[in-house]
């Protein structure tokens, strides 16, 4: 050992780092199945695709719920009373301003479609409950106007809105 | 683990550490001060392939349960949803019912190491007892493993095995109500099962540990049998061992990634891959080959207690080893009468292990006893008189004595065991030949695919012809329930487009509901749907056929094989022949005969086919010249229809074939380039030493 050449050294260092490096490599790729198995299966994500709902049997006033991907999405037939009320606020004062306009598809403002998980811990509120004529959510107190944005509680944003088209005056696509 | 630790952190955060848990010290002393006999040879290395085995299973294992659902109805559709539809499920499966296989390979190689170089021998008895009760904790790990998937042979081989405790006298009927926790093996036994496999890896990782401990206590043996007396006669466990065991470790990874990517069911039952059903037993019961030499011992005796005695004393007599074999020299290399007796006693259980898988009937069971006999005369009458007759040839003074007086003959104690494992390769490859009866079967042809070989593809054209055969012909009567309309814009399938798929999807009718009146309501397909069945249930497609429910189709190109006999069964492991199922599917569609041999006696409703076993088969022949138009101009002969059909059965039971073997590429290729830098880094390291 005493009469190693550094030559030697730097050759042998050499081998020791790229056995070390290609050993590490391929612990690391085999890591990447053990991770993304993880991931949703292709039965899921195929399940996910969108879905069509018909809104003919909805009346003014009344509201269903549906499942997508899992989650309750309220589609709502709302009254005019409802949608008035929903463009009045000042949309400034809200705790996450957005308009109604900007919640609701052109020429279908009676129609609210929203996601309905409660945006502060997963909860799902209840529909026309509530002080605004929209949801209250039992969990924590939260509450939501009739065009689903947070008014009062813990949330802090409004309901969101899924991905949805009307495909017909009476037929919406979500997803 | 031997003494105290020698091990001084200098880092005084590490300093504080370790006074008040010594865990790093203990890691040092064990794994890297520790010292390890200078002359150890590459039989050595199967202890750390264990470790690396058992973690694999672990992993694989513990993944694979998030997926699986253990429950009667469940569980065979949940393993095939991990094969076709998790990712990389295809590998993770493969991974640990291979891996399975690895792990009992290691095992005996590395108890056949500790019998041949008397690894058991004073002090080292606790520490072979502790082996042997890992051994026995894999056996039934291994074997409830087995019953998970529910396919014929799960259901099956746990009926056999839990049936052996009926034999106990007096008990027994209760002992076996109380496995199944049922009248018969059911959804209970499935869920204890589920839970006990679950379990058991962790126990034998706490034997290991034991284990382990053992062995630094006492030091490990080596080939040459003497106790290290000097420091010149062991080298520090790292750098030696640890990149001897490295370079080992990768090697055995290069013999299983073979398995995984490119033979991945050669070891497996194809009934396997038939829905576990309790009313039919499959023709040929056989356990997974690691318990066949103790099959073959349970069938010979005569008497189902006495069988069943015999059975588990095979084992248990492992563990009487130090003390049936009292002979002061260790090392088989210096007993010339031992050493011929151990390789007599390989080749004993070896051919036992080929009878296991035979049935038993005429010259087997003859065999079968003889054997047996020989077995337990190795241990019981051999080793205890040769320890008192036989002269040993004397030992090396010491370890670096024998390093000395070595002149390269490393691989030489290889030889016998390579001769050995050809040996039972082959005699396995034997166990394929079936006795012979009055109508002789013929061995469907072998047809060249596309898909065959370590690059092999599907040809996305004979995969469409094929998926139009079985929708205007098979799917009349077949099932296919494991494949969904989605599966046919897959990459690796027959290619057809997402809308292309949707657009067939949308041609069939599928039943949906309940709707907001409560009824049930038909709809177009959608692609996340699966292909419909042609009947409600099992009983309307028996009702409709005969009396014979016509199989699903999924899986078929798994679920039948053939016997290939010796020694072509040797050659299929290393040419990578896995096709035998698309060989059948495509010779019964071309076996049949209009009349049947002379003396042949069909049955009512039966019809003549050379390839199906028996002959007598309940499908018409389904397929004739010009029925199915083809729009790509080829062929439409039976012969056509039939090739196409199966190649497209192919792709359905095994979708992700294509990257299996292309992942399979890569892995071979790294594994490669890593042993070759292990073994020259490994040449460096040990440069000194030798």
């Amino acid at each position: 050992m005493t009469t190693t050449s550094s030559a030697e050294h730097t050759r042998r260092d050499f081998l020791f780092v790229a056995t070390g490096a290609v050993a590490a490599v391929g612990a690391a790729a085999a890591v990447w199945p053990l991770i993304s198995q993880m991931n949703p299966d292709a039965s899921t994500i195929a399940a996910g695709a969108p879905i069509e709902v018909d809104l003919a049997p909805i009346a003014e006033g009344q509201d269903i719920k549906v499942f997508w991907r899992g989650k309750p999405i309220y589609i709502m037939n709302r009254t005019k009373k409802q949608v008035d009320e929903a463009r009045a606020v000042n949309v400034s004062s809200l705790p996450d301003p957005q308009t109604d306009q900007a919640r609701t598809k052109d020429g279908h403002e009676q129609w609210l479609v929203v996601i309905g998980i409660c945006t502060h811990l997963g909860c799902i509120p209840i529909a026309h409950e509530g002080n605004y004529d929209g949801f209250f959510c039992p969990c924590h107190g939260s509450q939501y106007d009739s065009s689903g944005r947070v008014r009062q509680g813990p949330a802090p944003l409004n309901l969101p809105i899924p991905p949805y088209a009307f495909v017909s005056d009476s037929k919406i696509k979500i997803g | 683990m031997s003494g105290p630790s020698t091990y001084q952190p200098t880092n005084p955060a590490l300093q504080w550490f370790e006074k008040r848990l010594p865990i790093i010290g203990l890691i040092h002393s064990s794994f890297i001060a520790y010292p390890t006999p200078r002359n150890l040879n590459y039989w050595w290395t199967f202890g750390g392939i264990l470790s690396f085995m058992l973690g694999v299973q672990i992993v694989t294992g513990v993944i694979l349960a998030m997926h699986y659902t253990p429950h009667v109805d469940l569980a065979f559709t949940s393993v095939e949803g991990i094969v076709r539809d998790v990712n990389y499920g295809w590998l993770l499966r493969y991974l640990h019912s291979n891996g399975a296989s690895m792990f009992f390979i290691a095992v005996y190689i590395h108890m056949l190491r500790g019998l041949y170089y008397g690894s058991y021998k004073a002090p080292r008895e606790v520490l072979w007892i502790l082996g042997v009760i890992i051994y026995l904790l894999m056996m039934a790990t291994g074997f409830m493993g087995y019953v998970l998937p529910w396919g014929q042979m799960s259901f099956w081989g746990a009926t056999v095995i839990t049936n052996l405790f009926s034999a106990i006298p007096y008990v027994g009927d209760s002992i076996v109500t109380l496995l199944w926790g049922g009248y018969s093996v059911g959804n209970p036994t499935l869920n204890r099962f589920f839970s006990l496999h679950y379990l058991l890896p962790f126990v034998i990782a706490g034997v290991v540990v034991l284990h382990v401990w053992a062995l630094h206590v006492a030091g490990q043996n080596n080939p040459a049998g003497v106790e290290p007396k000097t420091e010149k006669d062991t080298v520090p466990f790292t750098p030696y061992a640890t990149i001897k065991d490295g370079f080992g470790m990768v090697c055995f990874m290069i013999f299983y990634a073979w398995f995984v990517f490119y033979i991945p069911n050669y070891l497996g039952d194809p009934d396997n891959y038939i829905t576990a059903n309790p009313g039919v037993t499959p023709a040929h019961i056989v356990p997974e080959w690691y318990y066949l030499p103790f099959y073959a011992i349970l069938r010979s005796i005569p008497s189902k207690l006495g069988g069943v005695i015999a059975m588990f004393s095979a084992i248990l007599v492992l563990a009487f080893l130090p003390w049936l074999d009292s002979a002061k020299t260790r090392s088989s290399k210096y007993r010339p009468l031992a050493k011929q007796f151990f390789w007599i006693f390989v080749v004993v259980a070896v051919v036992l292990g080929w009878l296991g898988a035979q049935p038993p009937e005429g010259i087997y069971v003859v065999a079968g006893r003889i054997l047996t006999a020989c077995y337990f005369a190795y241990f019981l009458i051999v080793l205890p008189i040769l320890s008192r007759i036989e002269t040993p040839r004397a030992v090396p003074n010491s370890i670096a004595d024998d390093v000395l007086a070595k002149t390269g003959s490393l691989a030489k104690p290889m030889m016998p065991l390579i001769a050995i494992a050809v040996l039972g390769a082959m005699m396995f490859g034997g166990s394929d030949a079936r006795a012979e009866d009055a109508h002789a079967q013929p061995t469907p042809p072998s047809l060249s695919w596309s898909f065959a070989g370590p690059l092999g593809k599907f040809d996305r054209a004979q995969l469409q012809r094929g998926y139009k055969v079985y929708k205007e012909v098979c799917s009349t009567c077949h099932s296919m329930n494991l494949m969904h309309f989605r599966n046919l814009a897959d990459p690796g399938g027959p290619g057809f487009s997402a809308a292309q798929a949707a657009a067939v999807a949308s041609d069939f009718k599928v039943q949906d509901g309940p709707n907001d009146a409560g009824d049930m309501f038909e709809r177009p397909g959608r692609v996340a749907d699966k292909f419909p069945a042609p009947f409600a249930n099992e009983n309307a497609a028996r009702a409709a056929n005969g009396g014979a429910a016509p199989p699903d189709l999924s899986l078929m190109a798994k679920a039948r094989g053939y016997e290939r006999g010796f020694p072509q069964f040797v050659f299929d492991a290393i040419t990578q022949f896995q096709e035998k199922g698309p060989n059948y599917i495509a010779a019964v569609l071309t076996g049949y005969e209009d009349e049947p041999p002379k003396g042949f006696e069909l049955p009512q409703g039966a019809y003549y086919n050379k390839f199906y076993p028996g002959h007598a088969i309940k499908m018409p022949k389904p397929l004739s010249d010009d029925q199915v138009t083809f729009d790509d101009g080829s062929p439409q002969k039976v012969a056509d229809y039939a090739r196409d059909v199966a190649a497209f059965l192919m792709w359905t039971a095994e979708p992700h074939l294509e990257v299996r073997k292309r992942t399979g590429l890569q892995v071979m290729v790294f594994l490669i380039v890593l042993a070759l830098l292990l073994y020259f880094t490994k040449k460096k390291v040990w440069a000194n030493a030798h």
